[in-house]
């Protein structure tokens, strides 16, 4: 059994008009054993820019919240006190690449999936995501990008329900859709679920009842 | 040797091995073993008196069966069992109840929910099925014909003591082979309500009380807080659900919905099929012996946790 499924959890980011979706489930396992049904798997990086971190437990907590120095928060915040301004999703991507690409030789087990709004020169906002897998190779999908112990099911039934230029109202039905439907047919996900969609003016965060099995 | 007599001076399996070691080629032979597959109901290697099964032509097939479908002792191995289950059967002043779980995993993907992991040998036996499920299916249905053809030369049922006792030395002919079952045989009989635990490593032990899988351990913890001999049937029905649903929470492997029967002197009854997420949220709803609330941690807990708002 790889490391890699030890704890189980998966993440989901979509794109949509002018929005994106991001979603996890909510499940924390010591390999069979279910600890956790609400396990944080997604993180708020800037207002419009949501990380979602699947993959070993401790690697998650590590990568997010505690170390000193690789966490990503910290390097967010640097960034954002020596350019005096927020950091843009398409960097960000770059900046979690290149961090795991350090531990080339001795990674992170966890492939970061990212989800935000970023500035075009005009003044408007673009949909972006992103993922990488644990040494930071980088994934730009137009469409969706999966990670996690369900990640073939994901990309199954996301490859049959996403369409282009969904509303965050229809993005929200379809991501809601696509994460529980596939981890219905995970082991290692589930127990919940947590869907977060990015609009120009608000983040809608909704947290959905899941077979608890 | 004379082929006839060889052939049935010893085992099934050990014959086997001997006819796999002496790499026969001979025509007749092979007719007999191969060629009757699925025009008998699957039972066609039967016709010859001792069930008879293709095996590698290798000079130690147990010894090759073993390197390839035991995914514990060689990781690389092409023939990837099914594992992951919960069962549980005990006996109590009404008769038996046998529960199981009715999830199909094949790694950490989920093939199926709606598994039948009960199997009615006949009107007064069920077995259970954890492990491989393509042994149990089959040998407990072999049990089956068995136990029938008992009943034609005896003029009497089956005990559940010689039923499960076949199946025992049925399956320790193939030890080493890579059989996987760990099954109950419950049955009411002339001792009255009885339950055997069998597996394919030999064992077989008679017991008021078993639970076996992934899940079990589960299962016993609420099982063993609530058992008593004297319970009513519906308090009986309700432990049972009860157990399994704290396995299909808490255990990967196990889930989907809950299959529970009762077996009582004039043979066995099916009482319902319950879904796990359904105990959770809402109960085993107006089902017999339940107290219409759900089983859940969250539910149990509102108005009293800290946590709670």
């Amino acid at each position: 059994m790889s490391i890699m499924d030890y704890n189980g959890g998966s993440v989901i980011a979509m794109v949509g008009k002018d929005c994106v979706a991001i979603a996890s489930d909510l499940r924390l396992g010591n390999q069979a054993l279910g600890v956790s049904s609400n396990f944080q798997k997604i993180f708020p990086v800037t207002d419009r820019i949501y990380l979602g971190l699947p993959g070993l437990a401790t690697d998650v907590i590590t990568l997010q919240v505690y170390s000193t120095k690789e966490r990503f928060r910290f390097r967010v915040n640097m960034y954002t006190i020596k350019e005096e301004r927020e950091i843009e999703p398409e960097t960000f991507a770059h900046l979690v690449s290149s961090t795991l690409y350090e531990h080339r030789f001795g990674p992170y087990f966890c492939e970061p999936v990212m989800a935000g709004l970023s500035k075009t020169p005009s003044g408007g906002l673009k949909p972006f995501i992103a993922a990488t897998d644990l040494i930071g190779c980088l994934n730009f999908a137009k469409d969706f990008v999966v990670a996690g112990t369900a990640s073939e099911k994901l990309f199954g039934v996301a490859e049959g329900l996403w369409e282009p230029d969904l509303e965050p109202e229809d993005l929200f039905e379809t991501i809601s859709q696509t994460i529980m439907n596939a981890v219905d047919r995970d082991a290692y996900s589930g127990w919940g679920c947590i869907v977060h969609v990015i609009t120009k003016d608000k983040v809608i965060t909704r947290t959905l009842k899941g077979r608890m099995d | 040797m004379h082929s006839f007599i060889s052939r049935f001076s010893q085992t099934s399996a050990q014959s086997e091995f001997h006819r796999a070691q002496a790499f026969t080629t001979d025509e007749g032979d092979l007719a007999s073993s191969d060629a009757a597959w699925g025009s008998q109901a699957g039972f066609g290697n039967l016709s010859h008196g001792i069930p008879t099964f293709a095996i590698p032509e290798v000079a130690d097939p147990s010894a090759f069966l073993r390197l390839h479908t035991n995914d514990s002792e060689n990781p690389d191995c092409r023939i990837k069992m099914n594992h992951g289950t919960t069962t549980l059967a005990f006996c109590f002043q009404g008769g038996v109840i046998v529960a199981v779980d009715s999830r199909a995993t094949a790694g950490s993907y989920i093939a199926s929910g709606t598994v039948k992991k009960v199997i009615e040998i006949n009107p007064y036996l069920l077995s259970t099925v954890a492990g491989t499920a393509a042994d149990c299916q089959y040998w407990e249905t072999y049990l089956g014909m068995h136990c029938r053809l008992h009943e034609l030369r005896n003029g009497e049922r089956i005990s559940v003591a010689a039923a499960s006792k076949y199946l025992s030395n049925l399956v320790y002919s193939y030890k080493g082979m890579g059989l996987g079952m760990g099954t109950m045989i419950c049955g009411w009989d002339k001792t009255g309500p009885s339950i055997y635990y069998v597996d394919s490593d030999g064992s077989r032990l008679k017991g008021n009380l078993f639970s076996v899988g992934s899940g079990s351990t589960h299962a016993y913890g609420v099982v063993d807080q609530g058992y008593h001999w004297d319970l009513s049937a519906p308090e009986a029905y309700e432990l049972a659900r009860r157990s399994i649903y704290a396995a299909g929470h808490r255990d990967a492997y196990t889930g989907n919905s809950c299959n529970l029967y009762h077996v009582e002197e004039g043979g066995w009854r099916f009482i319902g099929n319950y879904d796990i997420s359904k105990m959770h949220y809402e109960g085993p709803g107006d089902a017999l012996g339940a107290d219409g609330t759900g089983y859940g941690y969250d539910i149990r807990v509102k108005g009293h946790s800290s946590g709670d708002n």
